[in-house]
């Protein structure tokens, strides 16, 4: 069992590294009229016959499912069963999309005037797109972009308009339905909306669920949704949510259909659009609400250049094949299968190592710029150097042409362009990326923010946030090339903490960060033992250890790897210290979420001005929220349920503990990780 | 003949004129040859049988009549005339002796098995590849003194050890033999086998009933392990109806009898049981009880489980019996419920006593096309929540609709297949049917005319509320002639590439469009997976309707060219298609049993403790493990 997933999971290797096509290259020459009005000829899903909006609706609130769920609400909320079949019905109109070609042709007229001024290039690999094709008329399909930009929104279905590919229905965020206009339209152009915090909504959950499913078993269109949840703030994977995947899952188990295809879709940017929105957001600053009139007014991003993007329609994954030995399907007989039941705890194990394989899958099928490379390297110079004296830029070049080729050998898909100059390469990436750094007389500065004059002096703590938003910029995009190193990268940490040579001595410390950073990378549960071998596999290959059955020890000349590897770390166990530090000498063991981030912050300025904290990455709101997490899971912390805002109660002693093994001092004992169950 | 002597008695018959011709008839024929004593013998100790069993079909040496590597009659098959057009030989059937025109495309277009590609079977029997009998000479002395016949001839032991698996019949024609019984013995009554299950106990002889041998779980296989010597008991010459209880409509018959012989005995007297599974021309009444056997026309009579009023088994702890015929009763778990479905690991059933009816006065057939399965299957639920089901009602698929098509005899007038011209413009361009979409439902009415007559118009009805057009009777008789002749179909195949086999489950209404598609499709990629080199026939029924479920037929068959070991491929795809439904809520079997082809799942199926219950009957009842057919448990 644990090798034959492997075979889905090493999408992104070298060999089969497939060729991508330039979409906008046609557009350029063609009229956007003409475009928008191509004849549409999808090929129909096999299985059963099309389903439109009313008859799917109808479907919903008719199902027994929602009758009995119906009845349960009308009970326990002491109302009418009608009164709550009209609340459902409510619910559904709120949500349900109204996908029309009309509007799709719409949409696709007004994309192809945005992004032929936003990018150079779309990059679509055409391989992946003619087996999506097959896929959509075999099976119910579910697409399953990673989100790093509002773009990602329907430009999936951009390319499937182009392509004569069902366009898909989509899950969005509520917020964006309550934009005028745009809102009616992202509906006709086949987005669903949900709500933010459901929370216990018994009857919304039973809509929306009853809804994905029926989607799913009626297959007429593929389902696109973020497995991630939200747009990542720090361009990294985030940790997969499940109750989604658990809905469109869920005919499967049941044998309502035959198989369901995941299809994970890496989009990459070079540069991202709401780039400096993103930090600001991880520094504290709230996020804009979305608007229409926000819309208009951020049509000043859409002057500037952002390089190239890339949709890497990764290999379909049978759900059917891959849980093969994982659900018995069986358990499903003996009660009515539309009956409201919580999952069991083999499906949700089930759901959660699927919708992480996904999230794999997304991470191996992108696209590395070398802007990302470079942000890695320059992380590792001293903000101060980078702020003040400047860096060497051939110094730069000579590293970042080290590194790509380290990201080659670790299997990285790299999208460095062939047949230019390096030079070229690199002069061209910093243009792109010039809000960020600027090169001045063969040194690389990071460019401070332009602030309005003010009438008071700087105080200290602003200097610190003016040089964060940068330096958390260069965070997200050193992010983007995160996966390719992070396995080498903690056992080159294990085995500077541990300074053992021993195999089970660094495989259980190993284990330990995983637990410690689960929510900071994204590890496939139950495979750590894989991914200890990966690492070991990985940093053999480059020459950087010595590895057998019994010993794992740093090669000669292996140095460069390691320390590079052992850096690209440090940022997050200093900042975990940090925080471990802050809650074990809290005056109280009860905090609430907000306190917390405000009080990590303040403590992180002070000791960047004192210098005795390096990294700028303790700032990060996303961090913090990573580490609260991680405590939970470890059960150095319990949420407490009963207050509203988000309070919960810290036990030192497990974090005192947790912190030594981070630092070495005691040696990792085997953590109580409760399972992710989330749900 | 055996009983040819105890056979004229019941002059109060209004038909005993007519048999009495026949008798003679049959006496003129050459019999088997140590009938004599026999019938001497039982024609003592039993008490005279009510209706003679002188027409019976299945003689001692099955080879004089039926096929030793194939289904059926030796002059029964499908065969490729002269100019390449189908044929169906023989004079049995309503189909023998017509061309079937369109068989051929049909073969070529699903599976690409065309007349240039034949395979050929062993031609006949060859005796030097049987593997010598082990004997028990113990045993066959004291056989020999009771002068039960038996015997240990080559022929007679191939016949007797297999069913008609897959994989028994390819063996068959491969000339393949593995371990085949060591002799066969005909007990001719209870008494009979009474003495031989003693002499078996005595002298440790494993013993494995043999009815009609058309078995479909390898129950008749050989287990290769045991290696006492095996004799399998054929009942097949303890076929006499014993009495007919006109005041309480039973009958009472021994369960070698053979369903065709029964129901037409019956039919004499004006009576029948109405117990007509598809195997009925060969199976017989004691095999049904021990599968749990299903009827096409259920739905009036009942399963065997509701036929049945009275068991007599003979077990080597004895005999098992109730002591009277009480239509219900509350004394503890059915004793019966032990027997039927034991597989013959626990006994020989040797008499039954089981319901009967008035031959009815009308029947009419019908059929009834729908747009789409999943309408179809919406109108035998609707049918069945009614509890208005007729006699029988089949819903084919597409494929099976297509392939009923193609089974068509030659039509002899212009008008005929222009009138078929008609019919199908109208239901695919007039109604808008999608003739790969569409499907058709065969029904069969019976009872009183005016009846009937009521009961189709609210069947129609209630169609017509789901898309469903009626579609003539002659579509429905034929989908139930299809029934008997489907089997030789499978031998045409084989002489073609072509492998195939059917196998069935039952399954909750709520799951039956899912099981049937996940089925389907299982099957078809099992088959890519493998390696199969041309597109399978997966396809499936719904053969019969419950309060809470119905029963689902799955056929299965593909062209095996290019294929290293067909058989074992076929196995593969059959198995998974086995766990596919059992995770779909399907049921391990509904009516074929569970041999030793399904018993891997029987645990899951009736849990440890049910498996401990069965066990525990089987350690009681044989010990000594004397019924070592190894089958169920």
């Amino acid at each position: 069992m644990t090798n034959t997933h492997k075979d889905f999971s090493q999408v992104g290797l070298k060999d089969e590294e497939e060729d991508f096509i330039d979409i906008l290259e046609d557009r350029r020459h063609s009229s956007d009229l003409s475009f928008a009005f191509r004849t549409f000829s999808p090929q129909p899903y096999k299985v059963a016959p099309p389903c439109s909006t009313a008859e799917l609706n109808r479907v919903v609130l008719e199902s027994q499912f929602l009758r009995y769920v119906t009845k349960e609400v009308a009970v326990e909320m002491d109302l009418s069963v009608e009164e709550v079949q009209e609340e459902a019905r409510g619910i559904l109109g709120e949500m349900s999309q109204n996908l029309q070609l009309g509007f799709i042709r719409l949409m696709a007229y007004t994309f192809n005037k945005v992004f032929k001024r936003l990018y150079s290039s779309i990059f679509v690999n055409m391989e992946g797109l003619n087996r999506l094709h097959q896929a959509t008329q075999e099976n119910p399909v579910i697409l399953m972009p990673n989100h790093r930009s509002y773009i990602d929104f329907l430009v999936i279905s951009y390319i499937m308009f182009l392509y004569d590919i069902p366009i898909p229905v989509i899950a969005a965020g509520i917020p964006l339905a309550g934009m005028k206009i745009v809102g009616e339209i992202l509906r006709r152009s086949g987005a669903f909306f949900i709500r933010r915090a459901i929370g216990s909504d018994k009857l919304y959950w039973a809509v929306l669920s009853e809804y994905v499913r029926t989607i799913v078993r009626k297959g007429f269109a593929p389902l696109e949704f973020f497995v991630e949840g939200f747009r990542s703030r720090t361009l990294k994977s985030v940790s997969p949510k499940l109750g989604m995947m658990h809905m469109v899952l869920e005919p499967f188990f049941k044998g309502e259909v035959f198989d369901i295809t995941l299809l994970p879709i890496s989009i990459s940017y070079d540069r991202v659009l709401e780039e400096s929105l993103l930090a600001h957001e991880l520094l504290g600053v709230p996020k804009p609400k979305e608007s229409t009139m926000g819309l208009l007014k951020a049509s000043r991003v859409l002057s500037e250049n952002y390089g190239c993007m890339h949709v890497n329609f990764g290999r379909p994954l049978s759900v059917r094949q891959l849980c093969e030995g994982r659900i018995n399907r069986c358990q499903y007989n003996l009660i009515p299968r539309d009956l409201p039941e919580k999952p069991t705890a083999e499906a949700q194990a089930c759901v959660s190592w699927l919708a992480h394989l996904v999230v794999r899958n997304q991470e191996q099928g992108s696209q590395i710029s070398p802007w990302s490379l470079m942000c890695g390297l320059l992380l590792q110079v001293p903000t101060r150097v980078l702020t003040e004296e400047g860096f060497p830029w051939h110094q730069l070049t000579e590293k970042t042409l080290w590194l790509r080729k380290l990201a080659l050998d670790f299997g990285g898909r790299l999208n460095w362009p062939d047949g230019v100059p390096d030079s070229d390469v690199m002069s061209s990436t910093a243009t792109l990326h010039r809000g960020i750094v600027q090169c001045k007389a063969g040194r690389v500065f990071l460019v401070q923010q332009d602030e309005p004059a003010r009438t008071h002096p700087v105080r200290p703590e602003e200097g610190v946030m003016k040089t964060a938003a940068a330096a958390l910029m260069l965070v997200s995009y050193r992010n983007q090339c995160l996966h390719v190193f992070v396995r080498p990268a903690l056992l080159a940490t294990a085995m500077h903490i541990t300074k053992s040579t021993q195999r089970d001595e660094l495989l259980a410390f190993f284990s330990f960060l995983q637990d410690v950073f689960s929510y900071e990378f994204i590890f496939i549960p139950g495979e750590s033992l894989q991914d200890f071998e990966e690492a070991c596999r990985l940093l053999k290959k480059c020459g950087a250890i010595h590895a057998n059955q019994q010993e794992v020890a740093a090669a000669q000349g292996g140095m460069e790897v390691l320390s590079f590897l052992q850096e690209l770390l440090k940022p997050f166990i200093h900042s975990y210290q940090l925080v471990f530090r802050y809650l074990c000498e809290a005056e109280s063991d009860i905090l609430t979420e907000k306190e917390f981030g405000l009080a990590v912050r303040g403590l992180a300025t002070k000791l960047l001005l004192t210098a005795e904290l390096h990294t700028y990455e303790a700032l990060s709101s996303d961090l913090q929220k990573n580490v609260l997490s991680a405590l939970r899971r470890l059960e150095a912390l319990t949420k407490l349920s009963s207050s509203v805002s988000n309070k919960f109660k810290v036990n030192k002693a497990a974090v005192k503990r947790i912190a030594d093994m981070l630092s070495g001092k005691i040696p990792p004992l085997n953590l109580q990780a409760s399972p992710d169950a989330r749900l | 003949m055996a009983s040819s002597s105890c056979g004229g008695g019941s002059d109060r018959q209004m038909a005993a004129q007519h048999r009495l011709s026949i008798i003679a008839g049959h006496l003129q024929r050459p019999s088997g040859s140590n009938t004599a004593i026999l019938a001497a013998e039982c024609k003592a100790q039993a008490s005279k049988p009510f209706v003679s069993s002188e027409r019976r079909t299945v003689p001692r040496r099955r080879q004089e009549i039926m096929k030793w590597n194939g289904w059926g009659y030796s002059d029964s098959k499908f065969v490729y005339n002269k100019k390449g057009q189908a044929e169906f030989t023989g004079r049995r059937y309503k189909l023998s002796g017509m061309i079937i025109p369109g068989l051929k495309d049909w073969m070529e277009n699903t599976f690409g098995a065309t007349l240039q590609h034949k395979t050929t079977a062993t031609p006949a029997l060859n005796s030097s590849a049987v593997p010598p009998p082990t004997l028990n000479e113990a045993f066959m002395e004291e056989l020999k003194s009771t002068g039960i016949p038996f015997s240990a001839d080559a022929e007679d032991r191939v016949f007797r050890a297999h069913g008609h698996c897959l994989h028994e019949i390819f063996a068959l024609r491969e000339g393949k033999i593995g371990r085949v019984p060591d002799m066969v013995v005909w007990p001719n009554c209870h008494n009979d086998v009474v003495k031989i299950v003693e002499l078996a106990c005595k002298h440790n002889v494993c013993l494995i009933p043999y009815g009609g041998g058309t078995s479909v779980s390898s129950a008749l296989e050989c287990p290769p392990e045991e290696s006492r010597s095996i004799v399998s008991l054929d009942t097949s010459q303890m076929n006499r109806i014993l009495w007919i209880d006109e005041k309480n409509l039973t009958a009472h018959v021994e369960a070698g009898i053979i369903g065709q012989d029964l129901e037409n005995l019956l039919n004499e007297s004006g009576y029948c049981t109405g117990h007509e599974p598809d195997s009925m021309e060969f199976s017989s009444l004691g095999g049904w009880v021990a599968t749990r056997a299903s009827g096409m026309k259920k739905n009036i009579y009942g399963n065997i489980e509701d036929l049945v009023i009275h068991i007599k088994m003979v077990t080597p702890q004895g005999v098992i019996e109730k002591s009277c015929q009480g239509p219900r009763m509350s004394t503890g778990p059915d004793i019966h419920h032990f027997i039927m479905g034991s597989e013959g690991t626990l006994g020989v059933i040797t008499e039954v006593t089981m319901k009967i009816r008035p031959v009815p006065e009308y029947q009419k057939y019908g059929s009834v096309v729908f747009p789409n399965f999943e309408q179809g299957v919406a109108c035998l639920r609707e049918v069945a929540r009614q509890r208005c089901a007729p006699a029988s009602i089949r819903l084919m698929d597409n494929e099976q609709f297509k392939f009923g098509h193609a089974l068509k005899p030659q039509v002899s007038s212009i008008f005929t297949s222009f009138l078929d011209g008609l019919k199908k413009f109208y239901i695919t361009k007039f109604k808008g049917f999608d003739p790969n979409r569409l499907c058709v439902a065969t029904l069969l009415f019976e009872g009183d005319r005016e009846k009937v007559l009521q009961h189709e118009k609210q069947v129609y009805d209630i169609a017509a509320k789901f898309g469903g057009l009626a579609a003539g009777e002659d579509n429905g008789q034929r989908g139930y002639m299809l029934t008997f002749v489907i089997a030789y179909l499978r031998d045409l195949g084989m002489d073609y590439y072509v492998i195939g086999e059917s196998f069935e489950t039952s399954v909750p209404w709520d799951r039956v469009l899912d099981i049937c598609r996940n089925v389907k499709a299982r099957i078809v990629y099992e088959c890519k997976d493998k390696g199969v080199q041309f597109p399978p026939l997966s396809t499936c029924r719904v053969t019969q309707t419950y309060d809470a479920g119905a029963c689902v037929y799955f056929y299965f068959a593909f062209n095996y060219r290019g294929l290293g070991d067909p058989v074992h491929v076929y196995e593969q795809v059959e198995h998974a298609a086995r766990e596919e439904i059992l995770a779909n809520g399907g049921s391990l079997s509904h009516h074929h049993g569970v041999g030793k082809l399904r018993k891997e799942w029987m645990r899951e199926t009736v849990s440890s403790v049910g498996m401990g219950m069965l066990q525990s009957v089987k350690d009681y009842v044989d010990p000594k493990n004397i019924f070592g057919s190894r089958n169920l448990l």
